[in-house]
Order: C-alpha cells, then structure tokens, then sequence
C-alpha cells in the first residue's frame, strides 16, 4: 500500500506537467502496478473488464456529478433517483409487455430518461427558485425518492418480466467490437459531457457560476438557469445509468443505489473536480470512478486485509491519492 | 383508528349493559415492527396485517392494531401513541434494537400488558412474557450440514455475509459449527451487507481469485440473487452449489423448481411475527396460556417441503 505515497514527483522536468488533470490516471496506474503485486490474477482480462464495467454506474452518473459540482451545486439523491427511476422503469416496461413485447425496452429507455430529466429539474429548480442549499434539498429529495421506491416494492423487490430479461441482458453482460457495452457507454457519456463542459457557452458558464456566482450574475449569466440546467443533466446521467442498471440482476430494490451518493461525490473529487465549484474535470472523474471499483476489487483479492478492516484501508487509499495530488500541485 | 374503535366498543358496550351477560369487552393487541425497508420487514409487515385480518375475522372479541415505524425512535413514540390512546391488552413487538426499546416496552407491561417479544430480544427477558425468534445459528449450520453431506465432506467454499450485527455473527457462526470435523475448507469471508449488486461484485471478485469453487454460502437471499449472476456470467461450471437463507420466494421457488444449484433454502421466515400474533391470540381467546419461549428452528426446506414455506402474494 506504501507504494501509492511514493511517485516520483519532485523531480524539475515534471513540474511543468499540470498535476491536478493527470493525477487520478497516475494514480490509476500506481494502483494497478500495486494490484498485480498484491495478486497476479489482478490483471487477467476477465478481472480487469468486470472491474471497469462495474465502475461505468459510478461513472456515469459522477459525469452529471461534475456539472452539478463545478456549478457550484451538491446533489446527494443520486443514489435513491437511480433507485425510483429504475423502479418506474421496469413497472412501466412489465405493464408494455403484453401489448408490445420486447419493444417495451426502447419505450421503457425513453421513458426513464424523461423521468431522470424531469426529477433533475425538481430538484433545480427547488434549489434556483426555492433559493434553497442545495445540500439540504437533496438530502430531502434522496429521503423521498428513497421513500418511494420502498412504497412502490412493497419493502421487497420489483422483478423485470421474464420475457424481458434475455433480451435485456446484453446491455450490461453483452459486448460490441470486445468492450462491454456498459463500458462504451459510458465512453460516450463522458465524450458527450467533455464536449458539453469544455466546448460549449453552457460549460464555461457552469465553471463561471460556480467559481463566483456574483461575478457571473454580473456578467450577464443567468445563474438560475445554469445551475438548473446542470441539475437536469445529472438527471439524465442517473437515468442512463439506470438503463444498464437494470439488465444486471434484473430489479430495483428499496437498497439499490444505496450509498451511490457518496462513491459519485468521492470520484469526481478523487477526478480534481473542487468540491466548492469552479473547474469540472470529466475524464478525471471517469477516472475517479474506476479508482474506487478497484480498490474494492483488490481488498478482496489480498489476502492479507481482515475483512473487519476493508472499509478503513478504502478511506486510507482514498485519503493517500487524495494528499498526493494536493501536494503534488505545489511546485 | 384506534379512537374510532374505542369509541365503537363504548357504543357496543353501553348497548349491552342491558344484557351484562354478554358484556365482554373486546381485547386489543397492538403490533409494532419496523417499516418495510428491505425484503425481510417488507415480509414481516405483510405477515402482520394478514394476521390481523384472519384473526379479526375468526375472533370477533379480539382487534388487533398494526403498526409500523421507521426507526427505533419513532417506534418508542409508536408505543406512547398506542399506550396513551386506551388500555392495551397484549402488545406484539419486534424491536428495532434491544437497548431503546427496553425502557419503552417495561413502561407498557408496567400497566399490565402481556408482551410478546419477537426476533430481537430485548435487554431485560423479564419483561417479556412470550419470546418467538427464529434460530439463527440454525440457519448457517443446517446450510453447512448440507453442504459436508453433499459434498462428501471435502470442498472449497467462499461464504458472503451481511451487515456487521448480532443475526450475522451467528449465521457465520453456526456455518461454522457445521462444518467442524470435516475437510471443507472456507476459502474466504467478505461482507456485502445483504446487498444484491455488492454481493455481485464480491462473487465476481472471489471468481477471479480462486480457480476453483465447490460451493458459495450467501447468508440472505437478496445476496443469492447476486451471487447467481455473477456466476451465470463468468460461465463456470464447477460451482456444485449456491445457497443462501432467509426464504424469499424467488428462491423458495426455485427450490420448488428442483434447481440443481439452489435445490434448498434454510429459512428465518417473516412469517414468524404471524406466528407470534397467532399465539398470543390464544392467551385471549379460549384461555390457552402461552408464557414462554418459542424457537422456531431452521429446517431444511427441500422440493417436497417448499409449499408450506412459500408466500406467493408476500412481497418476500
């Protein structure tokens, strides 16, 4: 584990380098180098692709996460909307199948993305309108989204269709040109969101906004709407997450999503996004995401972690990765 | 509820002062369990109410109050409520943790209430008049012993378990147990908090661990889900076994199925708050005095016994 404190990063010649952006794929690295010491089979293809295709929920929805955080926002429902939305998914598919077959999927992928957006917009506009923290209005929306999901399952689970679930089943476990879906998926999402956030009036106004929320309200930046704006797309994010969700195991449940919140925020600060707002980073968060699958994957491959103590070394690796990019900043 | 009932057995009652003969009063027992947050208590809600309804269909002098909480704080107010609204007969309770419910449930068998604990004990088993609890222990060891049965005592086997709790250190234990005197050998312990997508992971990871896998031991069904996709997946096919514990129907069903991979289920059955409101419904009804503990064990359920433990319309 001591080998993450150690790259080599006093030398001249990479001072130039800008740190912060290259940070997390170092660590990536560092942590990979660390994986097959600590266990050959690390790197096997098999490991590597379940690895990076378990990450790509994380992932995609940290994207969403970003633009809500460069903002100048906080989103903590993630979790429980990827829950409810993946729930009102498979009610409506189950409820299209006898009238539509298999083609309840396409209607039911469109639906979810709508609800995603609209649940993103709830929560903007509460956030803009209400002119309220946005931590607290999402710790209200994660209780009620979480609530309903409960309410809509019974407590228990809400079952896709049978006839559903082998046509379902290759978005998450099938494969296009050797990739996962799931994994180009998310590619695309963070390529769509980089575009967004780096090339476009909308993303340089979402760093505006959330580095000084008076400076760009004086520049003529409707704040309100940015901020909205930001929330609405990590709405889709959750939806788009949800769609290669639900073919994995095949429901939504009242624990599905639990505790995503924290893993999004974790990678898209781990990624060099600053939590108070400003700069956003998507291909940093991507790899935040991964960051974090992985060191779950190697706690359970050394042999040498006590199963009581998983949870603490995670926070030691996060907490490393995290001072070795701070410090790395400074020339 | 409980005012409009009242208020209807102060009608009933003042219409039968005439005839004081038939003046009994209706006896109420309140049920408090947690709100239906995961699959288990999802059960136990369902359980309750059905309880409810076929007793108050069957006996007529009895009412029984369902009510649900979602924490262990609001459940105390749940007890004020009840407690504060009129005399309670018999309170049917499964604690959402031992310590804060304790003070709460003597300050209502102080006023004469017969308490029937269920699941969870409380700190103090004075308190309590009946006990009914499944056998957690015995969900982890009749797994085992099937295992060392079936795998003629020899085996690798990786086990997943659930949250860090009292129910989870006696499942481990009791697989444990179980296994004692036989060359089975646990090739690993992790927790995945009775979550189906981390027990997703886990199984993925400890497949790309170890080669080869005779058995894997879910301790809870939500885990099982899981673990078979990870499984189905990696397209490996020495895996003689997966089995979990609990009994939700999607697995009871697939022991009913005769599947080669799931063909038993040990149960720590919801139901068992049924069973508690069934027997202390006897303390008031026909007078057959029910004091006591009641455990009720793990057995195996295998294809011929599936039936008698499976709830199609429960939401577990």
């Amino acid at each position: 584990m001591t080998d993450i404190t150690a790259p080599p990063v006093r030398e001249p010649l990479l001072q130039r380098i800008n740190w912060v952006d290259i940070g997390p794929f170092v660590a990536l690295v560092i942590l990979a180098v660390a994986g097959v010491l600590i266990n050959p089979d690390f790197l096997s293809a098999t490991n590597i692709t379940n690895v990076v295709t378990r990450s790509a929920f994380i992932a995609i929805i940290a994207v969403g996460a970003t633009f809500v955080i460069s903002s100048g926002g906080l989103d903590l429902s993630v979790g429980s909307m990827t829950a409810f939305v993946t729930g009102i998914m498979i009610m409506f598919m189950n409820s299209l199948v006898p009238s539509m077959g298999a083609n309840a999927i396409i209607a039911g992928m469109a639906l979810v993305l709508c609800v995603g957006a609209l649940a993103g917009l709830f929560n903007g506009l509460i956030v803009t309108v209400g002119k309220i923290e946005p931590f607290i209005v999402t710790l209200g929306t994660m209780g009620i989204f979480r609530a309903l999901i409960t309410f809509m399952s019974d407590g228990g689970n809400i079952p896709l269709d049978r006839s559903l679930r082998e046509p379902f089943r290759p978005v998450y476990y099938g494969n296009f040109i050797g990739f996962p879906i799931p994994i180009l998926v998310s590619i695309v999402v963070a390529l769509i969101g980089a575009f967004i956030l780096y090339k476009t009036k909308f993303g340089r106004r979402c760093a505006a906004v959330g580095a000084n929320e008076d400076v760009a309200r004086f520049s003529g930046i409707s704040v309100g709407r940015v901020r909205t704006l930001a929330f609405v797309i990590q709405g889709i994010c959750v939806a788009i997450a949800a769609i290669c969700y639900v073919p994995r195991l095949g429901a939504a449940t009242p624990t599905t999503g639990q505790l995503w919140e924290l893993q999004v925020i974790t990678a898209v600060v781990i990624g060099g996004t600053a939590l108070r707002g400003g700069k956003g980073r998507i291909w940093g968060t991507v790899a935040g995401a991964v960051i974090l699958e992985m060191i779950a994957n190697l706690m359970v491959l050394s042999n040498f972690i006590s199963e009581y103590l998983v949870a603490a070394v995670q926070g030691v690796i996060i907490i490393i990765a995290m001072l070795v990019q701070r410090f790395s900043k400074q020339p | 509820m409980l005012k409009r009932n009242l208020l209807a057995a102060v009608a009933l009652s003042s219409v039968l002062v005439a005839v004081p003969a038939f003046a009994q009063d209706k006896k109420v027992i309140a049920v408090s369990v947690p709100a239906a947050t995961h699959g288990w208590t999802g059960g136990v809600v369902y359980h309750a109410q059905k309880a409810a309804e076929e007793i108050q269909a069957a006996f007529p002098n009895i009412e029984v109050v369902v009510k649900t909480s979602p924490s262990a704080s609001a459940q105390v107010s749940a007890l004020e409520d009840l407690t504060a609204s009129g005399d309670l007969d018999a309170l049917v309770i499964l604690p959402f943790s031992s310590d804060e419910l304790t003070g709460p449930v003597q300050s209502v068998a102080d006023a004469g209430t017969f308490i029937t604990v269920v699941d969870r004990g409380l700190t103090d088993p004075e308190i309590q008049d009946l006990y009914v609890a499944g056998d957690n222990i015995a969900v982890g060891s009749t797994t085992a012993k099937f295992l060392v049965d079936k795998l003629g005592g020899k085996g690798d086997v990786v086990v997943l378990r659930g949250i860090p709790t009292v129910i989870d250190d006696e499942r481990i234990q009791g697989f444990q147990e179980g296994l004692e005197g036989s060359d089975i050998n646990v090739l690993d312990i992790q927790y995945a908090n009775w979550n189906s997508d981390e027990a997703f992971s886990l199984m993925q990871d400890y497949l790309a661990k170890y080669p080869h896998i005779d058995a894997v031991w879910a301790n809870d069904d939500d885990m099982l889900l899981g673990v078979l996709e990870a499984i189905e997946q990696s397209g490996r096919t020495e895996i003689k076994y997966a089995l979990g514990g609990n009994g939700m129907k999607e697995i009871i069903e697939k022991v009913m199925a005769g599947d080669p991979m799931t063909p038993i289920e040990t149960p720590y059955p919801p139901s068992m708050i049924k069973t508690a409101i069934y027997m202390t419904a006897a303390q008031f009804n026909g007078q057959a005095p029910v004091r006591g503990t009641v455990k009720l064990d793990a057995p195996l359920i295998t294809q011929e016994n599936a039936e008698e433990y499976y709830f199609p319309d429960s939401p577990f």
